[in-house]
């Protein structure tokens, strides 16, 4: 589904993503973890196509297409979604209307029929309830004055309305409380259909307590470093970092 | 008039001062009226104080040296029929609406639906030549004649618009709509519309000025407005603009409000070349409530420029102010806004707030708040904000699937809402909403 090879990118002058190599196939979840500026959000902020980051070297493709060719809105509509760390207030524009477009627009670039009112309401109150989210919620400016967890709940419902291929969570688990959490991870957990993917960006093990993942990676210095199941990310929690970028840094002084 | 000295004036001056004695010689002995007596002091105002330069304070960022340097005719006669007007329809306009092209009052187009024991409509040309005493009591009262110079312009020459008086303890559930429309098809077209709008006691009522211009020649449009609210009288009032490039449009909206009466107003300029909006409103009463909202999109070479003054007067009041801009490509806008309290006016509440979105470098924004208090127990504040849109708030949407000209025309939308929403006038606010959707797509 994605195939990442050889990926630099890097912000001004600073190279941030140094040489990145993965393989994600319909249904995985791979969790990347790493310690803080090892480049965890840089790499779900060039999936997804964000502009402050340059690619200067390797491809991505996602389902044969060269990712990196597409706008982020052409990502989205070919099946990506980014859950953002830290979604952002729009005043004026509501959930419900946001969506509706975002949907549609989806939908037209795919050669389908927009969806009616009806159709779109129905959609919309499934979804809602598969996140626990207040339909009063839907119906104020997108995040203005949301919590934090209003605001990730948020993201999780609107990754279930557009029912992307794969889902990038990026420090989704960052400002929650236990039972928001919870309810987060219990809402991706649903929209794992056996087809869909996910990478899940995080510093903790706590999130993974509830999405379980297939794989985990470590990413250091711009680099996977280490590769492996959920046990890995167990002995992360237990013994942090310091140990992995021991071993990095001796490789690299010699 | 022995006083003006035409010698020295040229350009659009002269012509006016010209226009001014002709119109005198046709008065037939009526001069000595009062209201006469008071287009002649107008006039000689207007003489000394000549079209402002951007030496003047309140001209420094609008200049109309290229206003001046062209004429217009003030008198022209037009065959603008209900053919014309359907090319440029205001769809769903229902209750009173008056139409006056080239600033005359066009009866045949024009309809009343409100029973004349609450409203009384009549040509301001009617009132002056037929009724004066009518109008004696309100005419020059309110606007500034002596040191502005559109306004005593437009007090000298006025030659039409409309006089509007709403009995007192009376809901006019009918909105008043007067559209003036300047056809410039064939000249350059001048008009000095001038209104006089008065709210009885504890009487409501809504009322909306809309301009547009049709025809590809320069238009000049030198407007006054002056509304009384009587005591807990409650007034909706919008102005819409949707002029041609090619036009100049000076507008005074001045309103003067009497204890606990409510004077809520919208001004959204959709299109004009050069515009300058006054509104000004004075709080003359206790337990007043004014709000004033404003919206202006300016592209291309547009500029707008919208100066306000809240002057409170009397304790116990409460002004809201809002003015939103998107300002497009080379377009120019200027916002100052005065507010005066007075000594007497103890337990003010003012507010007021500005806030603008360049989406081009080229174009520029120029705000002015100016706060002048006397009494000491009061609140007031004021804010203004020029930015650009939030790229982070762009790339969030983009990410969802909306293509980035879309997110900005979104967000633009959504800016605009605060202001377009406060328009109760249901035609009215979806024909700006048109406009601004129109103005957004061709971005």
């Amino acid at each position: 589904m994605l195939t990442i090879s050889n990926l630099h990118a890097r912000i001004e002058e600073k190279e941030i993503l140094r040489g990145i190599n993965l393989e994600i196939k319909p249904g995985e979840v791979h969790a990347i973890m790493g310690p803080n500026g090892s480049g965890k959000s840089t790499l779900a902020s060039v999936l997804a196509g964000r502009e402050d980051y340059e690619v200067t070297d390797g491809s991505v493709t996602f389902h044969g297409k060269d990712l990196l060719d597409l706008a982020p809105e052409k990502r989205a509509a070919e099946g990506i979604f980014l859950a953002f760390q830290y979604p952002v207030e729009i005043p004026g524009v509501t959930t419900i209307n946001f969506l509706k477009t975002a949907l549609n627009e989806i939908r037209k670039y795919n050669g389908q029929e927009p969806l009616d009112a009806a159709q779109f309401l129905k959609r919309m109150k499934e979804k809602a309830k598969l996140v626990k989210i207040d339909d009063a919620l839907l119906k104020r400016s997108l995040n203005e004055g949301f919590s934090g967890g209003e605001k990730k709940r948020n993201e999780i419902f609107q990754m279930a309305m557009l029912e992307p291929s794969l889902g990038l969570l990026d420090e989704t688990d960052s400002g929650l409380d236990i039972d928001a959490l919870r309810i987060v991870a219990e809402g991706v957990n649903q929209l794992r259909d056996g087809k869909r993917s996910f990478v899940v960006v995080t510093h903790y093990q706590r999130l993974l307590d509830y999405i379980v993942p297939d794989f985990v990676h470590v990413l250091y210095k711009g680099r996977i470093v280490k590769s492996g199941t959920k046990e890995l990310a167990l002995e992360l929690e237990e013994k942090g970092y310091d140990w992995i970028k021991n071993e990095v840094d001796a490789l690299e002084t010699v | 008039m022995s006083s003006i000295d035409n010698k020295d004036a040229s350009g659009l001056k002269a012509e006016l001062i010209a226009d001014f004695q002709s119109s005198q010689a046709k008065l037939n002995g009526k001069s000595a009226l009062p209201v006469h007596q008071l287009r002649g002091e107008a006039m000689q105002n207007f003489d000394k104080l000549g079209f402002p330069t951007t030496r003047h304070e309140e001209w420094k960022y609008s200049n109309v040296s290229n206003l001046v340097k062209q004429t217009f005719d003030f008198h022209t006669k037009t065959d603008f029929n209900q053919a014309d007007l359907d090319k440029i329809p205001l769809p769903h306009l229902t209750g009173n609406v008056l139409y006056f092209i080239n600033g005359v009052y066009n009866a045949e187009l024009s309809q009343i639906a409100t029973a004349e024991n609450k409203l009384k409509v009549i040509p301001f040309a009617d009132a002056l030549a037929q009724q004066p005493e009518l109008i004696e009591g309100y005419f020059g009262k309110y606007a500034n004649y002596e040191t502005d110079a559109f306004t005593a312009l437009n007090t000298a020459l006025a030659n039409d618009g409309v006089v509007v008086q709403v009995a007192d303890n009376k809901i006019v559930e009918e909105p008043i709509i007067l559209r003036f429309i300047s056809d410039v098809r064939s000249a350059n077209v001048g008009s000095q519309p001038r209104n006089l709008i008065i709210v009885g006691k504890n009487s409501q009522v809504k009322i909306a000025e809309a301009y547009r211009t049709v025809g590809e020649e320069a238009a000049f449009v030198n407007t006054v407005t002056e509304i009384i609210v009587d005591e807990s009288a409650m007034v909706d009032y919008y102005k819409v603009q949707n002029e041609s490039d090619k036009s100049y449009h000076i507008g005074t909206t001045q309103v003067y409000q009497k204890g606990n009466s409510y004077f809520y107003a919208a001004t959204a300029t959709l299109n004009g070349g050069f515009v300058r909006n006054n509104l000004n409103v004075v709080l003359d009463g206790e337990h007043i409530e004014s709000r004033l909202f404003g919206l202006y999109v300016p592209n291309g070479k547009q500029h707008v420029d919208n100066h306000t003054v809240v002057d409170h007067r009397k304790p116990n009041c409460e002004s809201h102010e809002l003015y939103k801009g998107i300002l497009m490509d080379k377009s120019t806008g200027v916002f100052n806004g005065k507010i005066f309290v007075r000594e007497d006016a103890q337990k003010t509440n003012a507010y007021q707030n500005c806030r603008n979105v360049v989406t081009s470098d080229e174009a520029t924004m120029n705000t002015k708040p100016q706060l002048e208090i006397w009494a000491d127990d009061v609140k007031c504040s004021h804010g203004t904000t020029t930015g650009q849109l939030n790229d982070e708030a762009i790339f969030y949407m983009q990410s969802r699937g909306i293509p980035k000209k879309e997110a900005i025309r979104l967000q633009l939308l959504a800016f605009a809402q605060d202001v377009v929403t406060q328009i109760k006038i249901d035609s009215i606010r979806e024909y700006i909403e048109e406009l601004i959707l129109a103005k957004l797509e061709a971005a």
